[in-house]
């Protein structure tokens, strides 16, 4: 019986190293598009494997319930796993949601199971967990209905907000230490939970639609250190390798686009951007700006050479991106070399952009990063902006005085004409006036990102008889 | 239970440098779904939750165990569902020079 409970143990932890070296070669396959779906394969096989090895362990006596969870799981998994593409950016916020609601409920149960008998740097670990868990799930509850837009999208801002925020986060540190000192003390333990939670909500009042991309890589990262405390916890190699990737692919990304917005960590979470523009958006005179028609515009792009499309959130908004396509498509067959510029931050979340073209089937290798295309617009008969603007303003070039200068943006203005398709001349989701809608080469296409580009395609066919 | 600690950090160390360095060479063009990617691998909490549903210690730790594994595999399936989802839509365009 003993040997064979030792045995057992050995079998569980032999498949729980097959699952990581499973997990680490599917990220590893997931650094190029031909290779990425083994990736997914890997992956699937670790999860199997680790769930199937789980079973094993001695001493489970519940079988039936465990399959009734897991069966209700996949059965929210499905459809969640089935949405629309320009949904990905909330149903991503809504996962990391149910991990970190998942590892609140772990983390508590243990609490529940070893008070009064946790030694202190256990219960460290364990305060850790619950209280990055518990924040990470209200702040991605709050992060996926703000992209759902059942929540206000702008940002809310009062005086004194990080004081309050700091505050709130400060009294779960202080009731984690003492649960260190006495974790005996249960009745504490929920305030370890709830206030974390209070501070997740507060956290995400603040942050507008353009922050997301950080603040959904921020929130992933926050997910996956708490999987590795949880690890820590329960003594699982497996959960702290799963965790730890996670958790330094979040921080990644978080790096990335905070560079690619020229700010930090701490001033996408405590520096609101709605704030700084009220100010900015004063004292505008009236400049005049070129529009021009469907039919003006399918003349121009006709005749050029090369075409660099600047697709943005707007472009997502408007359901856009299958009319660019045909665009993409009318185009191409004209000899028109036709690319996209993608920068870093467009759209909701990292790599939106990438998703929503694929899925329109434009072929990826027309997707080129900002770093790499920008040396090429001065080269580029039209850029042609779709639903993007702060990513395109050359104030930040060149205005030291605007809220976005330093930021990275794609030179557009260099190409030979700017052509933006826009609503209307009012300023974008940060209030910012973007100059490049009043230099002499960019004409204004006013409208419907998918209607204009429908007329567009529209003309350039009536052309081609 | 010291020594285990340890263990775990010096795993924890090394896992954090490996995820590092392969996540670096992500092409930017993937980064969608490497976050799904990723979040579907975190999901391995389920494991976790898994043993406690399992072992029902009491009766608190058994419906936390049940919801938690609801969680996590509706983010498994989710996860690794959207991810195949998203990477079959990437193609190359057929080499046919204009």
């Amino acid at each position: 019986m003993n040997t064979d409970f030792a045995g057992n143990q050995q079998i569980i932890e032999i498949v729980y190293l097959i699952a990581s070296i499973l997990f680490i070669l599917s990220l590893k396959w997931l650094s190029a598009p031909k290779t990425a779906r083994h990736g997914v394969l890997a992956g699937e096989i670790g999860m199997v494997l680790a769930i199937a090895g789980t079973l094993l362990h001695h001493g489970l006596v519940d079988y039936k319930w465990i399959a009734i969870a897991l069966v209700i799981g996949s059965g929210i998994g499905v459809p969640l796993g089935l949405v629309q593409m320009t949904a990905v950016p909330q149903r991503t916020a809504l996962s990391h949601a149910f991990g970190a609601f998942c590892v609140t409920l772990v983390g508590s149960a243990e609490f529940y199971l070893r008070t009064p008998d946790v030694p202190p740097f256990m219960m460290a670990v364990l305060s850790m967990e619950v209280i990055l868990a518990s924040l990470t799930f209200t702040g991605s509850l709050m992060a996926a209905g703000k992209l759902q837009e059942v929540l206000p999208q702008r940002p809310i801002t009062y005086k004194g907000q990080n004081f309050v925020n700091l505050s709130v986060l400060a009294i779960a540190i202080v009731v984690a230490i003492y649960l260190v000192m006495h974790p005996g003390a249960k009745q504490l333990f929920p305030v370890m939970i709830v206030v974390p939670m209070i501070f997740g909500v507060l956290m995400i009042v603040p942050i507008g639609g353009a922050d997301m991309p950080t603040v959904i890589s921020l929130l992933n990262s926050y997910a996956g250190l708490s999987a590795a405390a949880m690890g820590f916890v329960l003594n699982s190699k497996l959960l702290i390798i799963a965790g730890a990737l996670d958790g330094s692919s979040g921080f990644i990304l978080s790096v990335i686009m905070s560079k690619a917005m020229n700010r930090s960590f701490s001033n996408v979470l405590f520096g609101a951007f709605g704030q700084v523009q009220t100010s900015a958006a004063k004292g505008q005179e009236e400049k005049t700006v070129r529009s021009a028609t469907a039919e003006e515009a399918a003349g121009i792009l006709a005749a050029a050479n090369r075409v660099v499309v600047v697709p943005g959130y707007g472009m997502a908004v408007a359901q856009a991106q299958h009319k660019v396509r045909e665009l993409f498509d009318a185009l191409t067959k004209r000899g028109v070399d036709v690319r996209f510029a993608i920068h870093p931050v467009a759209g909701r979340m990292p790599g939106h952009m990438n998703v929503l073209l694929a899925e329109a089937d434009i072929p990826y290798d027309r997707l080129i990063e900002m770093d790499e295309i920008n040396g090429d617009f001065p080269q580029t008969d039209v850029a042609l902006v779709i639903g993007a603007n702060d990513v395109t303003n050359p104030a930040a070039r060149t205005d030291t005085g605007s809220p976005i200068f330093g930021m990275p943006i794609l030179d557009v203005d260099k190409a030979r004409t700017v052509m933006v398709i826009k609503r209307s001349m009012s300023p974008g989701f940060a209030g910012i006036d973007n100059p490049l809608y009043y230099i002499d080469k960019t004409l204004m296409l006013f409208g419907d990102a998918k209607s204009f580009v429908n007329g567009i395609v529209h003309e350039l066919a009536g052309n081609a008889h | 239970m010291g020594s285990s600690l340890i263990d775990g950090l010096f795993v924890f160390m090394l896992a954090g440098f490996i995820g590092f360095e392969v996540i670096r060479r992500v092409s930017p063009l993937l980064h969608t779904p490497l976050m799904s990617l990723t979040n579907a691998l975190d999901a391995i909490a389920v494991v976790g939750a898994i043993v406690l549903v399992g072992e029902h210690k009491s009766q608190l730790s058994f419906i936390l165990g049940v919801l938690a594994v609801i969680a996590a595999t509706s983010n498994v399936v989710g996860g690794f569902l959207i991810t195949d989802r998203m990477l079959r839509m990437f193609k190359t365009s057929r080499p046919t020079k204009p």
